[in-house]
This record gives C-alpha cells, structure tokens and sequence, in this order.
C-alpha cells in the first residue's frame, strides 16, 4: 500500500469529482438495516468506499396522522402525537394539548406547568440517551448502549407510575393532567436528578475524551451553521452547528421562562458536536427538574394537576353517578360535544429532536379542520446527502444515527 | 386568553413594508391568536416570500403545508411559516389556488428546505410547484391513485357496512 493510500484525504477530491479511477457501485442502504435504526431507504452511489450521491426513500411507516386527526375529537388525536416520536413521547402530547390549550384560552396554573416541565425533562433526558448511546454503538462501543438504558428504563418507571404506560404515555389532559403524582413518582424524580449527573459523568469519561471516539466522530458529517438554516436544522443539530436557537427560551412556553438553564452549543456541526452538545442538554435538563422541584415544593397547594375547566377535564366517577352537572360534563366529553372556537393556531415546543409545531385550523366542529404537524426529522432529513457526500460509508452511518432521525416522526 | 406574545411592532413594520412592497390591496392581512397572517395572489407569493426573507430577515422556514377548503372559487392554498429568528418574530403567508390550476412557484431558491415540504404538499393535496427540482410523491407510493389530504378523499372504506355511524357521525 502506497503512502497516499493511507491518507484518504489526499485522494478524496479526486473521487467525489468523479476522476476516481474505480467502477461505481450502486448500494442499497434499507429499507430495513440494522445500522439505520428505523425504515427509510438510501440508495447510494459509491466509488469505493467514497459516497458520491444518495437517493433517500421514505414513507415505509407513514399512517396518515393528518388525515386521521381531521376525522378524532381532539383528545383524541394526543394519542396519534405520541407514535410520531416515540422516544420523548410526553413532549409530543404536551405539545398537542399547549397548541390545543391555545386555541382554547385556557390559562394553567404554574403548579402544572412545572409539572409538565418535569415530565417533558425526563423525555428529553430519554430522548437524548437514545441517541447518544446509539452514536456510541455506531462508533463500535456497544457498552453505553447496553449500560445507560437501565436510565430510560428508570424514567419509564416514573411514567408507569404516572399513568400506566411506558412508550406511549398519554398522561396529560386539556388543561393540565389526568391525575396527581403519586409520592411514590416524586420518589423516583427525586433519586434519579440525584443519581443520574454520576452516570452521565461515567458516561463521559468514557467517551467524551476517548482518542478513539474523538478520532472518529469529529469532522464526520460536519454541517455549517448557514446550511443548517437554509436546510431548516432546530434543536440540538442546529446547536451543533453553532446557533444558539432553543425554543424553550425563544418562544418560553409552559413557564419555561421561570427557570434558569444554559443553552449548549457547538461549533462545527459534526457528530461529535452534536454528541457533546446532547450530553450538556441532559446535564441542564437534570438543572431544570431540580429547579421545578424546588418551585413545586414552595408551592402550598399540593393538590391541583389540572386547570380549572370542568369542560374538558372528567370529573371523578364518583361525581358522575350522584351529581347531574358532572354526568353533562362527563357526556361532552366523551363524545366530545364541547364547543370549540373558530380560529387557527400553530403552537411549537423544543421536542428531542428540534421544533415541533401543531398547526390547527378550527372551524368550529367536533374535530380539528386542518392539522399540520411540523415534525424537525422530516425537515432535517433532508440534509443528509448533501452531509455525508463525499464521506466514508461508515462515517454516514454514524452521521445518521447521530441526527436521530426517528422514523415514527419522519413518516407521520 | 393564555400568556402568548404578540409582536405588534414588527407586526406593523411588516405590514407598511409590504404596503410599500405590494400596494395596499395586494395583499390583506389579519391577526390570528398571537400570529399574523397575510394572504396574497399566487402570482405575488414568490415574489412577497424573496421579499420577507431578504428585506425582513425572515431568515428560517419553519414549515409549509397545504390546505383544502371545498366549495370556495380558490379551493385549494398553501401556508407558508415564516421565522425571523433575529427578531423572535413569527409570520404566515398563505395563498390560494383553484382546483384546476394548482400550480405555485417553487421557493426552494429561497429556502433548500422547502424541498420536502413542496413534495408532500404535492404528495397530498396535488399543488405542483413549477421550478421544483424533483417534483414527485415522497411519503405515498409513487403510483398512488389520490390526493389523499383533499377533503374529498374518504378516510374509510366508504361501502364498509360493518360500522353504524349514526351517533358518532363518522
């Protein structure tokens, strides 16, 4: 092997150009691969190993949310938000009902907006543990991959303790909660903000300035910050590239304003980049439920999980056998009878992933007339030839898992 | 009313560059919830999109998507959102089309972005973006019959007998 061989960055013009002396090969990355983690298709085009273009299939797993929620209550669509990105589920129904809330004007009390601003935390600490230890195992270290998910599996139990459910919560209602947290889910929040920095500081340690993983994941998928605009980059991708855009501070929601956290950002836009800047979120993440929890426990009331609006909330069974405005309320809705503003809204939270925004056109019905969902995967997915061309095949292995494309959000 | 911001200021700045830009009738507007929406011709939206993003700062496409109201002249319409993300300020733009020319112009030469967003637009509601550089269906088959988001097209089988829909109104 000639020197030259041995530095691939002295060839890898020449290839990308097209001047590249080998035949091309047509591969088929998916469908369905155990590296892309998810359906979508690639088709590439390689010289070598070099990729020199992509064709991107997707649409394996589309179910039509759009259409299907022009057709539901609008409590009944909460449960199609949580199939779009079901690695921070809560963050998605949260979503729904705040674009919901808003077209309402229902107000909520801050001892449930800090609730919620738990409860969407933990998610994007799970969010970001999939991710990060997924990059891991694409980099060839499958011991965080294994390791670190008995801390989802702990958050997940604070969800089960919640409401029952693990993957698809569907713990909230309009106006706030389905019921109050146990002592028993304030236990679990507690030990896990107090066990989880050591972890997360194990995790860098073996990680964060390992020689291997450095070598491997800085300058692999790199993305500037003005590409990453034009190519409608949010969340941690966007920080990555070194855009300070969160929508948490830009467009507070949920008394997000109240708290006090720093917005990590990175410089280059590649995949160690948006490694670190996830691993700082979850740091400020733990920072913020810390502080909600101080705001609850000043909080005299210990009582309210919902705002004030007998329209949408159930009342307790009890109530609806004996008192005859708890079974009218009741009725509404169940059979969703509650009347409903004319208007349009469009409400975003920063989800795992970026911005997700729920547009809603009302028209006054029983269900919604219009609803879009602006799902940052489908946005930023698109980016991906123009990332990993000119790379390495394995390197846009890496680059895929390390934008957490999840295919639930991708297809809607 | 719930604690949204409205962005009067740039609201009004938005609206008298427009004017400026469009003349006062070519294009109307109006305030919904915390955003304020412009509605303008199909043969002035490229032309007011080029213009918000070079003159405004309307730096970032948030998102686009496509709408569907039967019955009116210009049934068909898009809505595209706009971000100034300098500014912290929010827009949307929509405009209309009829049934039997629902062509707009592409806005991909503005924002890359948009790629996707016109393809699913075409993909559900059937607008054709001229100038698009890959215009074909993204998350339907590419032989699909439909345009499945036009309110025309049925969710459910429409001869299934098994379900009674009386009360439910499905």
């Amino acid at each position: 092997m000639s020197d030259t061989m041995a530095r691939p960055d002295l060839w890898k013009e020449d290839h990308v150009e097209g001047k590249g002396l080998n035949e091309l090969t047509t591969l088929n990355l998916g469908p369905t691969h155990p590296a892309t983690h998810g359906i979508f298709q690639n088709v590439l085009t390689l010289d070598g190993e070099i990729i020199l273009d992509t064709e991107q299939t997707i649409g394996y797993i589309h179910r039509a949310f759009e259409k299907i929620a022009e057709r539901r209550p609008f409590y009944q669509i909460t449960t199609l938000t949580d199939r779009m990105n079901y690695c921070s589920a809560p963050i998605n129904n949260f979503g729904w009902l705040m674009a919901v809330e808003k077209l309402l004007g229902i107000d909520l009390p801050k001892r449930v907006d800090y609730m919620r601003v738990i409860i969407m935390e933990l998610s994007r600490i799970t969010d970001h543990i999939i991710c990060n230890t997924i990059i891991s195992q694409d980099a060839g270290a499958t011991t965080p991959f294994l390791y670190y998910y008995q801390w989802r599996e702990r958050i997940y139990e604070i969800y089960e303790e919640i409401c029952g459910a693990r993957l698809t919560t569907n713990m909230g209602r309009i106006g706030g909660f389905e019921r109050n947290f146990s002592d028993l889910a304030w236990e679990r929040t507690r030990a896990i903000i107090k066990e989880l920095p050591a972890a997360l500081d194990e995790f860098d340690k073996l990680l964060v300035r390992n020689r291997v993983f450095m070598d491997r994941c800085i300058n692999c998928g790199p993305i500037s910050a003005e590409r990453a605009l034009a190519y409608g980059f949010t969340g941690p991708n966007l920080r990555a590239a070194g855009v300070d855009y969160d929508v948490r501070v830009a467009d507070p929601y949920s008394s997000y304003e109240d708290f006090d956290f720093k917005i990590p950002v990175g410089k280059s836009g590649d995949v160690y980049d948006r490694f670190t800047v996830r691993q700082e979120e979850m740091r400020q993440s733990i920072s913020i439920i810390r502080q909600a929890l101080e705001k609850i426990d000043k909080i005299a009331d210990k009582t309210t999980y919902h705002a004030d609006v007998p329209d949408w909330v159930l009342p307790p069974k009890q109530e609806v056998y004996n008192d005859m405005e708890a079974l009218i309320y009741h009725f509404k809705i169940v059979m969703g009878e509650t009347e409903i503003p004319v208007g349009e809204v469009y409400h975003c939270v920063e989800g795992g992933n970026g911005e997700l925004g729920f547009y809603i056109v009302s028209d006054g019905g029983r269900n919604p007339f219009r609803v879009h969902f602006r799902r940052p995967c489908f946005i930023y997915y698109q980016a991906f030839p123009e990332i990993i061309k000119g790379g390495m095949l394995s390197d846009a292995i890496l680059t895929m898992s390390s934008l957490n494309v999840i295919a639930g959000e991708l297809d809607a | 009313m719930p604690a949204f911001t409205i962005n009067a200021e740039r609201d009004q700045l938005a609206i008298d560059r427009l004017t400026e830009q469009l003349g006062a009738d070519g294009f109307t507007h109006e305030r919904l919830y915390d955003t304020m929406c412009f509605v303008v011709a199909k043969e002035k939206v490229h032309e007011t999109l080029a213009f918000l993003r070079n003159e405004l700062d309307f730096n970032f496409l948030t998102s686009m998507c496509g709408m569907h109201f039967p019955g009116l002249e210009l049934e068909l319409g898009a809505v595209y959102f706009l971000h100034s993300m300098r500014n912290g300020h929010r827009i949307r733009v929509k405009t209309h089309v009829s049934l039997k020319e629902a062509e707009l112009p592409t806005v991909t030469d503005l924002w890359p972005t948009a790629n996707w967003m016109e393809r699913e637009t075409w993909d559900f509601f059937g607008i054709d973006f001229v100038g698009h550089p890959n215009m074909k269906r993204i998350l339907n088959m590419e032989d699909f019959p439909a345009f499945p988001m036009r309110k025309d097209y049925p969710l459910e089988d429409p001869t299934r007998e098994d379900k009674n829909d009386t009360f439910f109104g499905r």
